[in-house]
């Protein structure tokens, strides 16, 4: 099997690299990789700024040339600047997807700093890893591992207003207090404002990291209220925030045709033809560098308008090599995965006990599952703007991964990362696709061959054609039920796909504690894995978003099976309550699990009669640190048209950051999550995929929204990110639920596959 | 040929006549509120107002609006008599209730919202649904799109009643 072409190495390299900054890091990470240094700012005022090595690395990458004075007295790059007029300006170092990190980022600095968030500007921070750690968005891991980080900057830069205004007022620091954007003696009532401040502050010495408090959650003002997005204004006005919006003087447009079946190399096009059309400026083959994560071969395009470009890319006649192109298809897979779902797996991923002994005399429920390939579908299409010039290249790109850009960039054009700046911009959309930055690889090598900025376009079909999926797959289960009517036996045969003929592609592991196998007595999670060339890659909640749905229906089938109340079940197999590794985030606490799946139950009114034809249907599921329980109340008439009424959501992330930033995540993971389970799937037919638009990839619209209530226990637990936890439990929740009201068991989805319509 | 956009006057070479208005605006013009998302009026995120009625710019050839008063979101609240920074009841509602999450449809969302409401002052849940069924959001912001849009009609009718 060949994998020339496949983005896992990469993909997976990605991945490790972000869990392995876990929650109970970042502390490490801040010491590591720098200290707070202060830096005089010319004008006047506070500015920290991380420094590495006694070097003012906030220099090294943002273009702007400055003398040798300049560089002693002014670092534009810091976290935060507090200026004499009062005004803060906060550095956000984080991509914003729509997770809502521009905000809840700057919130933690402005709590810790006690200041007015009436004053407070948000600017995006340059990309520079080695000032700013972590700057990728994915994993739901942007709060935990900048929790500590961001803390930090925020308690040093009050410490040292307050050590100013002691200085001044000739008093010890014990007696000052600050509080909006104000230091206030205790005793005598005297204050000064963080502007009046600010000169002096930048004088004193850099406060001992060991030495700051941080605040005690009793004393937040800013956390866990509802706070407005600080691009709302702009974004509400059309301005040009995205990567698609950018512009530069002579800029020229460019798109890139590629195979649509992975793997297909141009053979020839009618490049002549194209040249002559009109707003045409050049068209040229790139025989690309082959991986899939950067560049594949194609034909560019370079016009003087994104239109000119489009419609020259209709005329384009491309005759494509597709000797080693990929020729998957779904419906084959489907095949050949139910002919093996009566086996177990040739491959052992997880067992514990005997499961074989277990269900001699045991009661066996069995069912096989499928859910299918989905694409992300970002409502911004991907694009990136590049400009070569002089050996060094600049981009403008709406990435959520532009630390792995510089690297991605630097392979494709071979150029040392010093040469290569990434401006961030606002990302319409990521869940988890533009993690991969083959669109920033594409536009840094056609701008190389082009004497002018060029901006790519990706069109919405390209965007549907050259995704890396979320995989589809198959579980054929087996549950053990004893006479007591316990859960105490579950196999599971997971039927999924290979890039490489060695590890499973990105998004389709199965892991060896994918829950209830850790929590049971016997099990069996066995594995085959078909081969794919049909590039896959993290989608919102990778595996969690697929798996979730076969085991927590399966689990309610095995409490039908057992004759017990589904929420009675769950909580049983639960058991008592223990954190499954003490200390670690990402290992399930039952005890967390209990208490939403029980609030969850309560707030939908678990039990509560309902009229035929409608039910209510549970799922809890545990990832990326996040404790999610759902309830769905669904209607279903004797035609299968659904209604989808309301989800209930009880939710476990520790201390919430910006309320209506969290609750509006959970209202999106639902929506997106009942999306998908409701209407989407790829057909791949010959290696291309048939969905290439939103007439045939039906997201769901605004009449067809649930309700949604979203409850937060908020435990004393680290916070934890909210992109992605809350999403696993819907379709399930809603699959469950459909039984409720039916009778009718969903195994495979989406919905519209099982003849539901809305 | 001369376009009318948010009130003033623009000349667009004839050779963009067939040019769908979308790119015009953006790429021409620089007024890059709407958006592309797909190309074939499914998504709603190009929707601009000709003469107040929302369409899709992106299937709108631009001499199709010669002589028509084309209103994008960067022009809605003067559009209303909202100047100096002053904003439409639909785009402070969408801030206070903090709809956007990527932000990337909502300029679409505003415009088509903003017609209904000059027809409708006091839209129900099914006559918002039916207004921006066209209108994509991949980020599921449905939820507070509805609450927004009531929110503005009733401020909308307040400030009329006073």
């Amino acid at each position: 099997m060949s994998a020339a072409f496949s983005a896992d190495d990469y993909i997976n390299q990605i991945m490790r690299a972000a869990e392995a900054q876990t929650a109970t890091s970042p502390k490490t990470e801040f010491n590591r990789r720098g200290f707070l240094k202060v830096v005089g700012l010319a004008g006047g005022g506070l500015v920290l700024a991380f420094h590495v090595g006694g070097q003012n690395l906030a220099f090294a990458q943002d273009g702007i040339k400055r003398t040798a004075d300049e560089k002693k007295e002014f670092a534009p790059n810091a976290f935060l600047r507090v200026s004499p007029d009062g005004s803060i300006l906060i550095y956000s170092k984080g991509p914003e997807i729509g997770q809502g990190i521009k905000t809840a980022f700057p919130l933690i600095i402005a709590e810790e700093l006690d200041a007015d968030w009436k004053q407070v500007k948000v600017e995006q921070a340059p990309i520079n890893p080695a000032v700013y750690g972590r700057q990728s968005a994915g994993g739901s891991r942007s709060i935990p591992t900048s929790w500590d980080q961001l803390r930090l900057a925020g308690a040093s830069a009050r410490a040292m207003l307050i050590a100013a205004a002691a200085q001044e007022w000739r008093v010890p620091v014990e007696q000052i207090r600050a509080e909006n954007s104000v230091v206030i003696h205790t005793g005598s009532g005297r204050q000064l404002t963080y502007g009046a401040l600010a000169n002096k502050a930048a004088l004193q010495p850099i406060p001992d990291e060991k030495s700051l408090r941080l605040k005690d959650r009793k004393e937040y003002k800013l956390l866990g209220s509802r706070i407005s997005g600080v691009d709302n204004r702009a974004i509400v006005t059309g301005q040009p925030l995205f990567g698609i919006d950018q512009t530069l003087p002579g800029l020229r447009y460019a798109v890139f045709e590629k195979c649509p079946a992975v793997g297909g190399k141009v053979k020839s096009a009618n490049l002549a033809e194209i040249k002559k059309l009109p707003g045409i400026v050049d068209a040229f083959v790139l025989e690309g560098t082959g991986k899939v994560a950067e560049v594949m071969p194609g034909v560019a395009i370079i016009a003087t308008s994104t239109w000119a470009a489009f419609q020259a890319k209709r005329a384009l006649k491309i005759v494509w090599d597709e000797s080693e192109a990929s020729k998957d298809n779904w419906h084959e897979w489907i095949k050949q995965a139910e002919a093996l779902a009566k086996q177990t797996g040739p491959e052992t991923i997880f067992s514990a006990g005997d499961f074989t002994k277990a269900t001699a005399d045991a009661k066996v429920v069995e069912a096989f599952y499928r859910y299918p390939f989905v694409s992300h579908t970002p409502l911004e299409p991907q694009n990136c703007t590049a400009w070569f010039r002089d050996g060094r290249i600049e981009l403008w790109a709406p990435t959520q991964n532009p630390e792995a850009g510089l690297a991605a960039v630097a392979s494709t054009l071979g150029l040392p990362q010093e040469k290569i700046t990434i401006h961030q911009t606002r990302v319409g959309g990521g869940f988890g696709r533009r993690l991969i930055n083959d669109f920033m690889c594409e536009a840094a090598a056609i701008a190389q061959k082009v004497n002018a900025p060029i901006k790519l376009t990706w069109t919405r079909e390209d965007d549907q054609l050259h995704d890396f999926y979320r995989v589809g797959g198959f579980h054929s289960f087996k549950g053990g039920i004893d006479k007591s009517g316990k859960l105490i036996a579950w196999a599971d045969h997971f039927i999924t796909f290979t890039a490489d003929g060695q590890q499973p592609t990105s998004g389709g592991d199965l892991r060896p504690d994918e829950f209830p196998a850790q929590v049971l007595p016997h099990v069996s999670l066995t594995q085959t894995k078909l081969p794919l060339k049909t590039p896959t890659g993290p989608w919102r909640a990778p595996r969690s978003c697929s798996i979730a749905f076969a085991v927590q229906s399966f689990i309610h089938e095995c409490a039908v099976a057992a004759g017990r109340d589904h929420l009675e079940f769950l909580l049983s197999i639960m058991g008592e309550p223990r954190w499954l590794k003490e200390g670690d985030p990402y290992a399930l606490n039952t005890a967390r699990a209990i208490s939403v799946i029980k609030l969850a139950a309560e707030k939908a009114g678990w039990g509560k009669p309902l009229p035929k034809g409608r039910g209510l249907g549970l799922a809890f599921h545990f990832s990326h640190a996040g404790h999610f329980a759902q309830v769905a109340e669904v209607s279903v008439d004797t035609n299968k048209k659904l209604r989808v009424h309301k989800v209930t959501v009880a939710g476990d992330i520790g201390p919430i950051i910006n309320l209506s930033g969290a609750e509006n995540q959970v209202e999106g993971c639902v929506i997106d999550g009942y999306s998908t389970a409701l209407g989407l799937e790829l057909d791949i037919v010959n290696g291309r995929i048939q969905q290439t638009n939103f007439d045939t990839y039906p997201i769901l619209r605004i009449p067809h929204t649930p309700e949604v209530a979203v409850h937060f226990i908020q435990s004393d637990f680290p916070p934890t990110g909210v992109g992605e936890p809350a999403l696993p439990p819907v379709a399930p929740a809603i699959a469950n639920a459909i039984y409720n009201a039916t009778g009718y068991r969903v195994r495979t989805l989406p919905l519209v596959r099982e003849g539901f319509t809305v | 040929m001369q376009l009318t956009i948010n009130g003033q006057q623009h000349t667009v070479p004839d050779s963009e006549g067939s040019t769908p208005l979308l790119w015009v605006l953006r790429d021409h013009l620089g007024l890059v509120g709407a958006k592309y998302g797909c190309g074939v009026a499914q998504c709603g995120a190009c929707t601009v107002h000709v003469n107040g009625s929302p369409v899709r710019s992106c299937v709108t050839p631009a001499s199709a609006v010669v002589g028509q008063q084309v209103t994008t979101i960067e022009g809605l609240a003067a559009s209303v008599g909202k100047t100096d920074g002053r904003l439409h009841a639909l785009q402070e509602a969408w801030i206070e209730h903090d709809v956007a999450q990527c932000g990337y449809c909502q300029a679409g969302q505003i415009m088509s919202a903003a017609a209904l409401l000059k027809n409708n002052p006091k839209p129900t849940d099914a006559d918002i649904d039916n207004a921006l069924a066209g209108n994509l959001c991949r980020c599921g912001t449905y939820i507070r799109i509805r609450k927004a849009i009531h929110a503005a009609a009733a401020r909308l009718n307040e400030r009329a009643a006073s």
